[in-house]
């Protein structure tokens, strides 16, 4: 029987697997903002999974302002992106170092 | 029965592609399989009859956010050679840590089961249950500042992403609307004064 835990073990899966796309990728920015996106479908795995076990549906709104918010995100990072592009002629994460951060 | 081999493929196709978003060498192959990803996570949702959430990350998530990246992707035009990846040198690290993350946050998922049955399965909607209808019901009431902020926020994307990409090349012939609108007659025409001339 499917049931909470399997829903929250994908959700642990899919987490981990982007962290890892984000440490091992240091050379394409565009992939670190999928990877980003992918964390937010594994936090929103967990949304969907407790409000059905809880039985409260304000859980499934909160996916909705997730999604929205991550929209958004998607369309700042990918202006920012551009702008990048268009100054540096590269989106490589090792060359942007120009803050010494 | 059939819902769990359906779930466990599913499932699988997710990890999948997951694993394809990450280790793929091409980035428009990234976000074919990311695509794949959310397309699988929606049919998960829907297993479990949250159905508005999976329609919506299929129209709103692969339909405009994907085609965005996509978009700027093949627009980029990136050298697919410097995006050749060798693994960094944090890569054994990070695998480690990351394989230790899974495995713990798997124990404690399936250890904290308070019924000491193997799953908690969710109960069933009663007949007649429409998400949607729950949903658009909870929205539009308790969270209606939030879904208010949603939209500003939408707007503020908007805004955002044009003012960030638009440029303005040099040596473009376009109006100062406002100098022509500042202008006076006496700043183009002179008039000035003089004797008639002679007749010949």
């Amino acid at each position: 029987m499917i049931g909470l835990q399997h829903y929250l073990t994908i959700a642990a899966m899919l987490f981990v697997l982007s962290i890892v796309g984000i440490v091992i990728n240091r050379r394409n920015l565009i992939l670190l903002l999928m990877c980003i996106e992918l964390m937010l479908l594994a936090v929103n795995f967990n949304f969907v999974a407790f409000s059905r076990y809880l039985g409260d549906d304000t859980g499934q709104v909160f996916v909705f302002f997730i999604l929205t918010v991550a929209a958004a995100e998607a369309a700042i990072g990918l202006a920012i992106l551009v702008v990048l592009f268009r100054n540096r002629r590269s989106i490589n994460v090792q060359e942007l170092n120009e803050m010494k951060g | 029965m059939f819902q769990t081999v359906l779930f466990y493929f599913i499932a699988a196709v997710l990890m999948g592609a997951a694993l394809g978003v990450i280790f793929s060498r091409n980035p428009v192959h990234s976000v074919m399989f990311l695509v794949l990803a959310f397309f699988q996570s929606a049919m998960l949702w829907l297993l479990v009859e949250a159905e508005f959430l999976a329609i919506v990350l299929v129209l709103v998530y692969v339909g405009a956010v994907m085609v965005l990246f996509l978009f700027v992707v093949m627009m980029l035009d990136i050298n697919v050679e410097t995006v050749q990846r060798s693994l960094t040198r944090y890569a054994p690290i990070a695998l480690g840590v990351a394989l230790l993350m899974a495995i713990e946050m798997v124990q404690l998922i399936w250890t904290r089961s308070e019924t000491g049955e193997s799953a908690v399965a969710f109960a069933a909607y009663p007949e007649g249950y429409s998400n949607t209808k729950a949903l658009g019901s909870v929205l539009y009431t308790e969270h209606v500042y939030a879904f208010e902020i949603a939209a500003v926020i939408l707007l503020l994307a908007i805004v955002a992403a044009i003012t960030l990409t638009m440029r303005r090349r040099p040596g473009l012939k376009i109006q100062n609307v406002a100098r022509q609108v500042a202008v006076r007659s006496k700043d183009r025409l002179r008039v000035i004064k003089m004797d008639s001339e002679k007749k010949q």
